[in-house]
């Protein structure tokens, strides 16, 4: 009974996203006759898809060593770090860019250092750099969902492990956990590079890097070819959907069942200390140092910032938690109920909204609603609503291969025992599912906090968020105080975030 | 009377006095209304002599505005539309929501400028700003920057209207030439960003010797920051034209004060407002004169400017060119 009603839930969630998702596109198909593809397209194709495949590669190459060596090694502050590693995917995305910037540009640390030794400079505008840039922003999801997936295999495994001397416990424990989450990681970073524009653009030096989401951003702004945005918004969807397919087909469903929750103690071998050391710190200086960059060039102008900014942060809170909230309720409705029916159809619509331009879902539900309501009046639940429906992808991905070991493991014991109902969810599910609920309400807080795209479009004057803000100062010369608001911005972010990972990490058993 | 009366009678109180005054709704860029933008003073200034009350609706820029006009069609709470430049006018023109003006006022513009639908609110010349410490001997001309081993950095036409003007500079100053003035800047740009803002903080960073911005840029950082160091180069071709333009919508119900507001917007009192906070020339020179510091800024002998018709005519061949021509 309880299984069905949940199924029926999930299934309706799957309805509503998909509405709001495919609806949107169809509201602006709506707006005009027919629209064909310009040779330009074609090859906005293929570098919207070139660049994501490589930035994915290479950030889950990068995240399998440096989640295994953070679960391995033991040393002070190494939950800080953990933490504080997950900031890069935070920030909003020109502030990181220019981050980046302090430290690979032209004139940036790197090369003043090159310069100093006598070394030609390197220039990061180009394929490198928006690679550069995405593996920034996604190897610390990449490191969190698979530190999870570490922390997830019971220590009983290891133990036996050890027991039979097998000879490689990496292959027989470490790679089906592997198996079970990367897919899933890779095709979440997959779809995040797919809709990159300003990172492409900014860092690809030049019209050739011009992704789809550039594309229909011209489109919708410049020619207000609605029919054209929604083609190459359909084209997205495709790619997305083909993409979760590839990703569904790689996943082995996790087979290691389940254990008595201790902490697990790794013998690390002696001999790859150093290999560790290495990796730990590389992966920390690659993304602390741009974080300190933002840091230091939003620090002078942060006392001096006008009163627009702390009201807008203080709009921005509310809304990220209340948008978080909303996400987190839907994830764990949709990740249980696939990890019982093994749905593809509704793990394709727990996905889509990543494949969804937020421009192409705030015109088309401009579109849709402005005849009926004025759009400030309805600017900040639209804002929450689409804000939610962006982090649903991430928070499901990090949920499904926790919620399917769940299934697996205590289903039978929970109805055996008759626990269900709100009594199963408090006893079993929350607390199970802890560590993966707060990272991921964490990460819908702070993305939700740092998003542009639909509140843009709907916002009178004195509804801005703060990241709205941030763009209205620099807009207007106001480099320093925008480069302060976004430090602002940051932190808030990463508070926000930091109170319920640890919250999750504390509630877990 | 209980507290909850006595609350819904204030309630009721302040709607009264809402509904007694007009309310006029000015559909803008979100630069203009910010708290540091022309938008609060020039509605504080109406506000006083109109019996009424200003709301800006906002996009992120002009072309946005355009757009959410587009979106909106002839169901448009908005009265006036400011913002739109004339790359964007004769677009937005087409969709027939555009009422004539009331009255055209007399401008200043360095070339004749006159529009039954638009009245221009500030206009300034595009040009490459440059750091005149670290830059002695600027380029004099697209060819000579293209001859230099400089690095630039501009916007992208395709989602930014100082993008589209430097694409219209090009074609205005080269003709059929322009294609291969693009060939050889190609090795001069660094990057292309989506936006002005973008573009001028990676200038301001130091990853660019020059940024596609205004002649009046400059007067920012002497003004607003004592800096003088901020220089714009002056080009023999002459210097491609921004005019931003207002007009009011016929669909508005508030004809005669959207009327009047567009003459106090052309007036001393507002254009006074414009230079230092929207960086840019006033339609009209107040009587004043314009604010100390922009005596310091190079004066283009020679404007370039299409007329609305021309520029919609250009843009999609011109924006496909020089798209061609860094792509390879």
């Amino acid at each position: 009974m309880a299984d069905r009603s949940l199924q029926i839930t999930a299934g309706l969630l799957a309805l509503l996203i998909a509405t709001l998702v495919l609806g949107t596109a169809l509201a602006l198909a709506s707006q005009s006759g027919g629209a064909s593809l310009r040779p330009a397209d074609w090859s906005a194709i293929r570098f919207t898809i070139t660049q994501a495949l490589i930035s994915t590669v290479f950030s889950c190459a990068l995240a399998v060593p440096t989640a295994r060596a953070l679960m391995r090694r033991r040393f002070p502050g190494r939950q800080a770090l953990i933490l504080l590693m997950g900031a890069p995917f935070l920030l909003p995305v020109i502030v990181a860019v220019l981050g980046l910037l302090t430290i690979y540009g032209r004139s940036g640390l790197l090369n003043v250092a090159l310069q100093s030794v006598g070394l030609p400079q390197i220039s990061i505008y180009g394929l490198a750099g928006v690679v550069l840039a995405h593996v920034f922003f996604n190897l610390p999801l990449a490191t969190r969902i698979l530190l999870n997936g570490w922390q997830s295999i019971p220590a009983e495994r290891f133990r036996l492990a050890e027991t039979l001397n097998l000879p490689s416990p990496f292959r027989h424990i470490e790679l089906p956990m592997l198996r079970a989450t990367l897919p899933g990681a890779a095709l979440a970073i997959f779809l995040v590079c797919l809709t990159s524009f300003v990172v492409a653009l900014t860092l690809g030096g030049g019209p050739r890097a011009t992704t789809l989401e550039l594309a229909i951003y011209q489109a919708l702004r410049f020619d207000f070819d609605a029919g054209r945005a929604a083609l190459l918004a359909a084209i997205q969807f495709a790619i997305c959907a083909a993409a979760v397919t590839l990703a569904a087909r790689f996943t082995l469903p996790p087979a290691l069942g389940a254990g008595l929750d201790r902490t697990l103690i790794l013998h690390p071998p002696k001999h790859r200390t150093a290999f560790d050391v290495v990796v730990i710190t590389t992966a920390a200086l690659f993304l602390l140092l741009p974080l300190a960059a933002v840091l230091i060039e939003g620090l002078p102008a942060l006392p001096h910032l006008p009163a627009a900014v702390w009201k807008a942060a203080l709009r921005s809170l509310w809304m990220a938690v209340t948008s978080a909230a909303l996400s987190v309720t839907a994830a764990l409705i949709l990740a249980q109920a696939v990890a019982r029916s093994r749905s593809r159809l509704l793990e394709l619509a727990a996905m889509l909204p990543l494949s969804a331009s937020g421009l192409v879902l705030g015109t088309g539900l401009f579109l849709i609603l402005r005849p009926h309501v004025r759009s400030e009046d309805i600017a900040l639940p639209v804002t929450i609503l689409v804000n939610a429906l962006m982090s649903l992808p991430f928070l499901f991905r990090l949920l499904l291969p926790e919620a399917i070991v769940l299934h697996a493991s205590y289903d039978r014991l929970a109805q055996a025992i008759g626990l269900q109902g709100r009594a199963r969810l408090r006893y079993l599910t929350l607390p199970r599912l802890a560590r993966p609920l707060g990272l991921g309400a964490g990460l819908a807080a702070a993305l939700a906090m740092g998003d542009l795209g639909v509140i843009a479009l709907f916002a009178n004057n004195d509804q801005a968020t703060l990241p709205l803000v941030v763009q209205r100062l620099s807009g207007a010369y106001r480099m320093e105080q925008a480069a302060a608001a976004a430090l602002l911005l940051v932190t808030l972010s990463f508070v926000l975030f930091a109170l319920f990972d640890l919250g999750g990490r504390r509630a877990a058993p | 009377m209980k507290p909850i009366h006595l609350a819904l009678a204030f309630l009721s109180l302040g709607q009264m006095a809402m509904a007694d005054a007009p309310v006029l709704n000015v559909l803008t860029y979100d630069s203009f209304a910010a708290e540091w933008g022309p938008g609060p003073a020039i509605a504080k200034g109406f506000e006083a002599e109109c019996a009424c009350k200003i709301n800006y609706i906002t996009a992120g820029d002009g072309a946005a505005v355009l757009a959410r006009l587009k979106m909106e069609g002839a169901g448009s709470e908005a009265d006036v539309v400011l913002g739109l430049d004339t790359t964007l006018t004769e677009s937005a023109r087409a969709t027939g929501l555009f009422a004539p003006l009331a009255s055209i006022a007399p401008n200043d513009l360095p070339i004749p400028y006159s529009d039954a639908n638009f009245e221009p609110f500030d206009w300034g010349w595009f040009a490459f700003v440059y750091d005149n410490t670290k830059l002695t001997n600027p380029p004099k001309s697209f060819k000579e920057l293209a001859a230099s081993t400089l690095k630039i950095v501009i916007e992208d036409p395709r989602s930014s209207t100082p993008g589209l003007g430097l694409v219209m500079w090009v074609k205005d100053a080269y003709g059929a030439d322009s294609a291969n003035i693009w060939k050889d800047l190609a090795d001069n740009i660094v990057t292309v960003t989506p936006s002005w803002d973008e573009a001028y903080g990676l200038f301001l960073k130091g990853e660019a010797d020059m940024v596609l911005s205004y002649t009046t840029s400059p007067a920012y950082h002497l003004i607003d920051k004592k800096d003088p160091t901020k220089s714009a180069a002056p080009f023999d071709e002459g210097h491609y034209m921004q005019v931003e333009v207002a007009g009011k919508l016929a669909s508005s119900k508030q004809q005669p004060l959207a009327d009047q507001f567009l003459a106090y917007l052309a007036a001393d009192a507002a254009q006074a407002v414009i230079p230092t906070t929207n960086w840019m020339y006033p339609a009209k020179t107040p009587a004043e004169g314009l604010p100390k510091g922009f005596e310091t800024l190079i004066k283009p002998l020679k404007s370039l400017l299409y007329s609305p018709a021309e520029a919609e005519g250009q843009r999609q061949a011109a924006v496909e060119e020089w798209q061609t021509a860094l792509s390879k």
